[in-house]
């Protein structure tokens, strides 16, 4: 679905990202993984033309990724984005919210709500709060919100940078799980950063383990865990092990 | 620039002189805002409509140079004033020895000037008049003779170059008791005795009031503010019967005739029009109408005008200054420079801003708007900015992501956002130009401002007050409208805030 060719992107005098190529497979989760500042939100945001990449060249689809005008609206259309927290528009209800597009785009009515209905039922959102506003739904709740809003016209690619952030370990499991069975029923290439380690190997794919602009390793969970490509990548599986006698095999 | 264009054209039309409709001619008179000049002004008014002339009185209009530039530009046909002044401050580059010379620098501007009403407003010495005739004196001159004498003089009197220390040289007067001192007090000092003299204006209502003796200025040292009626040269040709009628005033006033006018307006609380209206009977035996309005319609045909001013340039400030904060959020390099100019022109002193448009754009209400346009800009450009800038970088991003175009993100989410900063900075536009609007009387715009002003001359709290509660009034009124419609415009879930958001 995506290839990068020799990507690189600069913050002033910080190089954010090292030039760079890779692909992405189409109706796979990639999980771009690493500590904070690696630049793994860096190249999420390239993939649907909210940053520009410095040299190099992005392919969506085999063809390069608009710089501009109507060309990149039509691509983010196919690409659904969320962000850490929801980023949801506070003056508008939560239904509001997800219809916002369809509803720019003049759908009929009936699409709208069916497509909505779907939505729901998909996120297991409960019906009664999509009149509610931002301010009044739970952490959860907004998420699953944002999620219906990035899923609203059916894209093709889903990108998630940190989506369960923000949010209390128990809600975050609960989360966590029905990600993982949206995921599998929907099939779309999805691209997802996160800094947790568990939850990389429990939704995506493929893992790219990032450091400092560049990829480190890119493989399965257990692929890094047998070999790991250096010394940063043990340490970061270690660092993410339960700690000493906090449970069952802590002290093995 | 387009904008600014249509701004103009609307304060244009708004602002726009009424058509004239029969035959009759018109004729329009100004004042200045002191009482003397408002009872020339009234004078000349009644003697023209005497003839069926539709006559307007612009009156107290905000210093000599509104006037000035008022007659030349030809939205007034004539006013009062001292041929001093237009020797002195008008044309003071010119150097005009005298009249005549005067008369020609006049004519070449198109204007022309009545022979003298008959009475000299200058600087003046004054003295009870009891004590001047035991001294036995009636001209400065005779001061000479009598060195112990206690003078008391206005600040500004001591402080002018042809004040105190030119009148001194010139009559060789021997004194050495001399003080500055405000000029009320100089005339409470005359009263119990601790002054003897003090300077005056030659037609003060005072020299009634205190029983005073104006010294006769026998070296001629004090500068003629000789009363004149200045007038625009068509007028013979346009209402030549209402200008003769204007024109019996030459020669007519004397100075005991005009302090006695004075002091009936000042003291006696007259009002200024029935003050003329009789003075006309008794001199000229022309009987005029003296019209006068009901406190309430008084207040209402105000409130209308105050109305006008405040809403025309509101909404042609929003006009500008929505888009405006708009460029200055997205450039925010330009946005700056709008930002300081903006908060430059709100440095300007409101009556100095009035008084630079009146080249642009002449007295009466359209002056007045656009100075008010110019200060409601700010808060309104600053709000603006502020709330586009203060929206959340990840509701943007989600915003730029989902597809939507610049336009639709601005319309469907930045500036339903903002709206409440939008909205804070039209209302405080909005109460700042409820205020500041009562200087539009300044310029003949109307408005609170007409009764403040008179009442401020007159020192008269009532009057004050008659402009004051309604302004006051429409201020928080003003404020209390936007709070309703901030309940209609700024969306619910901006209004639930944060006190129900709940963790979960």
């Amino acid at each position: 679905m995506y290839e990068l060719q020799d990507v690189s992107k600069c913050y002033g005098a910080t190089q954010a990202l090292h030039p760079l190529s890779l692909s992405l497979p189409a109706g796979r989760t990639t999980v771009l993984l690493g500590p904070s500042g690696c630049g793994k939100s860096t190249l999420l945001r390239l993939l649907n033309g909210l940053l520009a990449c410095d040299t190099g060249r992005v392919l969506f689809d085999g063809k390069p990724l608009p710089t501009g005008g109507d060309a990149l609206l039509a691509v983010r259309r196919r690409v659904g984005y969320a962000l850490q927290g929801g980023g949801l528009f506070p003056h508008l209800t939560g239904e509001e919210n997800v219809t916002l597009m369809a509803s720019h785009l003049r759908w009929p009515a009936a699409k709208t709500r069916e497509r909505l209905d779907a939505l729901v039922e998909l996120t297991r959102f409960p019906t009664d709060a999509l009149a509610r506003y931002p301010s009044q739904l739970s952490g959860g709740q907004r998420q699953r919100v944002a999620l219906m809003r990035a899923l609203m016209l059916d894209p093709d690619v889903l990108l998630l940078d940190e989506p369960l952030g923000a949010l209390d370990p128990l809600v975050r499991h609960e989360l966590q799980g029905d990600l993982r069975g949206i995921f599998a029923r929907l099939r779309k290439t999805v691209v997802l950063v996160t800094h947790d380690l568990a939850e990389a190997g429990f939704l995506g794919d493929s893992i790219l383990l990032m450091r400092e602009g560049r990829v480190v390793q890119q493989g399965r969970l257990a692929d890094l865990e047998a070999r790991p490509a250096d010394d940063f990548v043990t340490r970061f599986i270690q660092a993410q092990r339960p700690l000493p006698g906090g449970g069952p095999g802590g002290e093995a | 620039m387009r904008v600014w264009l249509l701004v103009l054209l609307l304060v244009g039309a708004c602002g726009g002189a009424p058509a004239s409709g029969d035959g009759a001619p018109e004729v329009r008179v100004g004042s200045k805002k002191f009482t003397e000049s408002v009872i020339l002004g009234e004078a000349a008014a009644q003697l023209a409509r005497s003839t069926g002339a539709r006559v307007t009185h612009r009156r107290e209009l905000g210093g000599t140079t509104v006037l000035w530039e008022a007659l030349r530009r030809g939205e007034l046909d004539v006013y009062p004033e001292y041929t001093g002044t237009l020797r002195q401050e008008l044309l003071s580059g010119r150097h005009l020895p005298d009249d005549a010379a005067l008369r020609e620098a006049l004519a070449e501007s198109g204007l022309r000037m009545s022979e003298p009403l008959g009475f000299n407003n200058t600087y003046a010495l004054g003295m009870k008049e009891a004590e001047a005739a035991r001294l036995g004196i009636r001209r400065i001159s005779d001061l000479r003779a009598h060195p112990s004498l206690r003078f008391g003089f206005s600040n500004e009197f001591m402080d002018r170059a042809d004040g105190w220390p030119a009148l001194r040289d010139s009559y060789r007067l021997p004194q050495r008791d001399v003080r500055g001192l405000d000029h009320d007090l100089a005339y409470r000092g005359m009263e119990s005795g601790s002054l003897q003299l003090t300077d005056l204006y030659s037609t003060d209502a005072e020299i009634q009031a205190y029983g005073l003796r104006v010294l006769e200025d026998d070296l001629h040292h004090f500068p003629a503010y000789d009363a004149v009626l200045l007038y625009r040269d068509d007028l013979e040709a346009r209402a030549p019967e209402a200008l003769a009628a204007m024109l019996r005033l030459e020669g007519r006033v004397s100075e005991e005739d005009m302090v006695k006018l004075n002091a009936r307006a000042r003291l006696e609380r007259v009002s200024e029009g029935r003050v003329a209206s009789d003075f006309l009977a008794t001199a000229l035996g022309v009987t005029s109408e003296v019209r006068g309005d009901g406190l309430a319609a008084r207040v209402w045909k105000r409130t209308r005008e105050h109305l006008f001013l405040v809403g025309v340039s509101l909404l042609a400030a929003m006009a500008l200054a929505v888009p405006l904060g708009v460029l200055a959020a997205r450039r925010p390099r330009l946005g700056r420079g709008v930002l300081g100019l903006t908060g430059v022109i709100q440095t300007v002193p409101s009556l100095a801003l009035l008084v630079v448009m009146i080249p642009l754009l002449g007295i009466g209400s359209r002056p007045a708007i656009a100075a008010l346009f110019l200060y409601s800009l700010l808060p309104i450009v600053r709000n603006t900015a502020a709330g586009l800038a203060g929206i959340p970088p990840e509701v943007r991003e989600s915003a730029e992501a989902l597809g939507l175009p610049a336009r639709a993100r601005l319309w469907r989410i930045e500036l339903p956002m903002a709206a409440p900063s939008i909205l804070a900075g039209i209302q405080t536009a909005a109460v700042i130009n409820v205020g500041t609007a009562t200087l539009g009387a300044l310029v003949g715009a109307g408005g609170y401002g007409q009764p403040i002003l008179t009442g401020i001359r007159l020192d008269d709290v009532r009057l004050i007050l008659e402009g004051a509660v309604p302004a006051a009034a429409l201020a928080l009124l003003a404020s209390g409208l936007f709070d309703a419609v901030e309940r209609v415009v700024v969306p619910r879930g901006l209004r639930l805030g944060t006190a129900v958001r709940s963790t979960r």
